[in-house]
């Protein structure tokens, strides 16, 4: 196989993000990738746990949260994992626009999510003076739930990049890969989200 | 673009220094980047034995005064960091980079671009911890930075070591991934799981411990982070955070790496054993399995270093308990290597001797390791030089004596010369006899009561004697360390051009040239057996079939892009130390932080589709 | 690597079972959020006891969890034995890692 084939095949098959060699490593890498991120998530939660009652006389969690936004977020979020499966199946049947398409969605609910968690932050520090350094209950909600945004804010800036560079080529044995691992990674994301939510917000309201 | 295919040509020129730095600073081949990871070790090995060094004079006689109290917190928490971060694991990955590939038939890793990033994170990593000595002093809580020690520690020692390992670790984390996924999807035909050699067998599963452990070290190094440098209060009792945190973050990354540290030495030795016995390895599936059960084993561990700090009786056995089961698998592992020797026709050079040194040494270690397992006596073991013997028996008699062991094994297809024979026994003598002396001692030492990390002792205690020749072993086996040096200097200058295969090897690397070409093999051999090559010599005509007909080889393109980042990171990581003192130094934060993020942008639009050798270019080179 | 190209279009085969795949991740997206909706109910009304609130909403992430692995990351189909073996093997550390912190934290 040449170059030309790789960028410009006449023919794709029928997983194109799994037909090269690149392909295959890509997906593997990322897969471990995540079990590393498991690692680190899960060492990010267990500080959270061991210092979630240590407010030092600060707001506590049943006082701070509000369920309503955290549903909008979860929802937001959920959804965007959702069309970001719309992307990659899009892709399987080699339509590279609507793949596009849903991508964009994906990066759109990205980015609202992100916005709605910024308004959060802000809401907190300004209205009850909770901020990183007032209790290690507040260092450690703002790193765990911060990391979680972060990977956030690295994905749609991945997505961003991928799609603008992409976005007169079409579909190839190229870039396909690198399309898969990022849906990949956005669903991860997600799955973090879900514990964030029941260990954070969830957990935080029972007591 | 393409660097990489000149590279074959004009190999036997001379070429000027520029030319050659230029080479190694943009090389994704995964030989030379084990050249980079070794001599990036040795360095950092160096700068550790003079650490080690400035530790035993302080303490040849009683109450010396030969270094302050205060550098002496820095020079044995530095010792420490140094040996394990920057030389051990170094020379480890680069022992894996070099051989791994070779022994499973690729012709690089799977991602030679990340293999180039983990490297320069390394050197860089390490350049940064170590400049702290120049700018105020170096980090002196302890390699373990306990906290509140490391949160409260004067100074901008302790911000180096957590940002220098914040980069090496990131640097760690790439390759483990990177040698998993080479493992799995790049073995050559007829290679299977069960005929892959020992050294790979312990390269995957460490790969797999470095994949879970060290993101807890990144994040109890984020976490001491934010608490230094951004007011977060996770390790300040007053504002209710809670310092042991820190210690389960650090051992559960912490235990797993002491592992990370001899499981790659185990599959070297495993090689030496077979090789110079000239027989097949005794119990190969025992041994991948043994090898399994010690990883699994070492996740489940880490709080036997925390016996003392009040975790409660259960939680205490528990993990005694789980220590102890870890003997089993080990002892395995022993047996089989002198079971392997046992009847075989053994040759006993300088590669064999570490090997069969290590065993005792070992033994010794792994014995002391059951006895401080044991809850009970560990409250008297605790924090006493017994527990220095115990991690030195194991850490040098492994790890150290098994890095010499295999670069001893592997220099002639590292580097394309053996070394000279002479000066390795001078070297294996005085290393072993000096290490013995060194740590053998140290054990009464502490069951007496001397506490590690001391600046001085007081005279007429009973520990005069000790410590005068546990001092006189350090020089010794400095000595040991000068003789290798001069070793592969010497060979270097005045060695011959190392044979393809000059131990009558049994497995897949001694089938290239030494050093081999970049692209390892014109065509891809075709495997048999385990032990191929013994295979081939013995059923065949003593060469690999290949797998398929002569075509054009596709291989990676060279790339800055690497070297840039890792200097991104590198700004960002002094912006991040002193942005504290003044807020200026935001600039080089973000300034650091934008340089890697366009590296990687760059990297991102890029094709990098990298190069094609034809059939005619390998066609034309000799035989 | 891919000379194999042509024997392995896009087939009506291939568009169906493509198909067949989206359903059901549609399907397990429902599931998903009805599982969400299950657990902020729970929360919300603040009708059930705290130990078995706690017990139930870690079941109905661990559930949701599972769709998005093995639905949406399609970790039940063909060539994910090593993916599931590393996420299997992270999440022990993970769990190993979280009972350290929480339950072997001297106060």
């Amino acid at each position: 196989m040449n170059h030309d084939q790789l960028l410009n095949p006449k023919s794709l098959p029928h997983s194109p993000e799994k037909a090269t060699l690149e392909g295959k490593n890509k997906f593997l890498g990322l897969w471990f990738f995540l079990g590393g991120e498991t690692v680190l998530f899960a060492s990010l939660f267990g500080t959270f746990i061991a210092l979630r009652n240590s407010t030092a006389g600060g707001p506590s969690s049943e006082e701070l949260f509000g369920l309503e936004l955290v549903f909008i977020m979860t929802v937001l979020l959920l959804t965007s994992s959702l069309t970001s499966v719309y992307a990659m199946y899009h892709m399987r049947n080699h339509d590279f626009k609507k793949m596009q398409l849903w991508l964009g969605i994906t990066g759109l609910l990205g980015l609202s999510f992100l916005g709605l968690e910024i308004y959060e932050f802000t809401h907190y520090i300004t209205e009850y003076g909770f901020t990183f350094r007032s209790s290690a209950f507040g260092s450690a909600f703002y790193t765990l739930v911060g990391f979680h945004g972060g990977h956030v804010t690295f994905g749609i800036a991945w997505l961003i990049v991928i799609m603008i560079r992409n976005a007169r080529r079409g579909l190839n044995l190229y870039n396909a890969p690198k399309f898969n691992t990022f849906s990949l990674y956005w669903h991860y994301i997600d799955v973090v989200w879900v514990f964030v939510f029941t260990v954070v917000y969830l957990m935080g309201k029972v007591g | 673009m393409s660097i990489a295919v000149s590279e074959s040509s004009v190999k036997a020129q001379k070429r000027s220094i520029g030319a050659v730095l230029w080479d190694y600073l943009t090389t994704v081949d995964h030989l030379k980047i084990a050249h980079l990871y070794i001599f990036g070790g040795a360095f950092f090995f160096i700068l550790g034995g003079i650490e080690a060094l400035i530790i035993r004079i302080q303490l040849l006689v009683p109450e010396n005064d030969f270094v302050t109290a205060g550098f002496y917190n820095e020079v044995i928490t530095m010792h420490g960091t140094t040996m394990i971060f920057l030389a051990a694991m170094p020379i480890l990955l680069g022992l894996m980079n070099a051989i791994m590939p070779l022994q499973i038939g690729a012709r690089d890793v799977a991602f030679p671009f990340l293999n180039a990033l983990g490297v320069w994170l390394f050197i860089l990593g390490g350049l940064l911890l170590n400049l702290s000595w120049f700018f105020g002093g170096a980090p002196d809580a302890g390699w373990t930075a306990y906290a509140p020690l490391s949160t409260t520690s004067p100074g901008h020692g302790v911000d180096y070591y957590v940002m220098g390992l914040q980069l090496a670790g990131a640097g760690t984390l790439m390759s483990g991934i990177n040698f998993l996924v080479t493992i799995i999807n790049m073995r050559a035909p007829g290679m299977t799981y069960m005929r892959m050699p020992l050294f790979t067998w312990t390269t995957f599963i460490t790969s797999i411990l470095i994949l879970f452990a060290f993101p807890a070290l990144t994040v109890g190094l984020f976490l001491l982070q934010f608490d230094r440098m951004f007011g977060a209060a996770f390790f300040d009792v007053a504002l209710g955070g809670n310092t042991i945190i820190w210690q389960h973050l650090f051992w559960i990354f912490g235990h797993p790496e002491v592992y990370i540290l001899i499981l790659p030495v185990f599959g070297a030795f495993s090689e030496i054993f077979s090789t110079f016995s000239k027989k097949r390895i005794f119990g190969y599936t025992s041994m991948i399995f043994a090898t399994m059960l010690i990883a699994f084993l070492g996740f489940m561990v880490w709080a036997h270093h925390m016996f003392t700090v009040g975790m409660g009786p259960i939680a205490n056995t528990i993990f005694s308990v789980a220590t102890m089961a870890i003997a089993v698998p080990t002892g395995i592992k022993i047996f089989n290597w002198l079971a392997t020797m046992w009847g075989g026709s053994v040759k006993l050079n300088s590669a064999m001797m570490w090997a069969i040194g290590f065993i005792p040494s070992f033994t010794i270690g792994g014995m002391t390791g059951i006895m401080v397992a044991t809850v009970a006596a560990d409250y008297q073991y605790h924090d006493t030089y017994f527990v220095i013997a115990h991690f030195h028996y194991t850490i040098v008699g492994g790890t150290v004596m098994g890095i010499f062991a295999g670069l001893t094994y592997w220099w002639p297809k590292i580097f394309g010369r053996v070394l000279n024979e002479t000066l390795g026994q001078i070297t294996f003598w005085t290393f072993f006899i000096g290490f013995h002396m060194t740590f053998f001692i140290q054990h009464f030492l502490g069951l007496m009561g001397m506490p590690r990390r001391y600046w001085v002792f007081l005279e007429d205690q009973g520990l005069d004697t000790g410590n005068l020749i546990s001092s006189i072993g350090a020089f010794l086996m400095a000595v040991g360390v000068i003789v290798f040096i001069i070793n592969a200097i010497y060979v270097w200058l005045k060695g011959e051009k190392a044979a393809n295969d000059p131990w009558d090897g049994r497995t897949l690397e001694w089938t290239t040239a030494s050093p081999p070409e970049h692209y390892n093999w014109k065509q891809t051999p075709l495997i048999r057996g385990l032990d191929c090559l013994w295979l081939e010599k013995t059923e065949g005509n003593g060469k690999m079939i290949p797998a398929h007909p002569l075509k054009d080889i596709h291989m990676p393109n060279g790339s800055i892009l690497p070297f840039i980042m890792s200097v991104g990171f590198f700004i960002a990581g002094l912006g991040f130390i002193y942005q504290t003192d003044n807020k200026l130094w935001y600039i080089a934060l973000f300034g650091g932080m934008a340089i890697s993020l366009l590296a990687m942008l760059v990297r991102s639009v890029q094709d990098d589709l990298g190069h094609y050798i034809t059939k005619e270019e390998l066609k034309g080179e000799a035989e | 690597m891919t000379e194999n190209t042509n024997t392995n279009q896009l087939t009506d085969y291939h568009k169906q079972k493509n198909k067949e795949e989206m359903k059901r991740n549609v399907i397990s997206f429902a599931l998903m959020i009805v599982s969400t909706i299950i657990a902020f109910a729970i929360v919300a009304s603040g009708v059930m006891d705290r130990i078995f609130a706690v017990f139930l909403l870690f079941i109905l992430a661990t559930v949701q969890v599972a769709f998005q692995f093995f639905y949406f990351m399609h970790m039940k189909e063909k060539g994910h034995a090593l993916p599931a073996v590393m996420i299997i093997g992270g999440t022990w550390a993970a769990f190993l890692t979280v009972f350290g912190l929480v339950a072997a934290v001297w106060w």
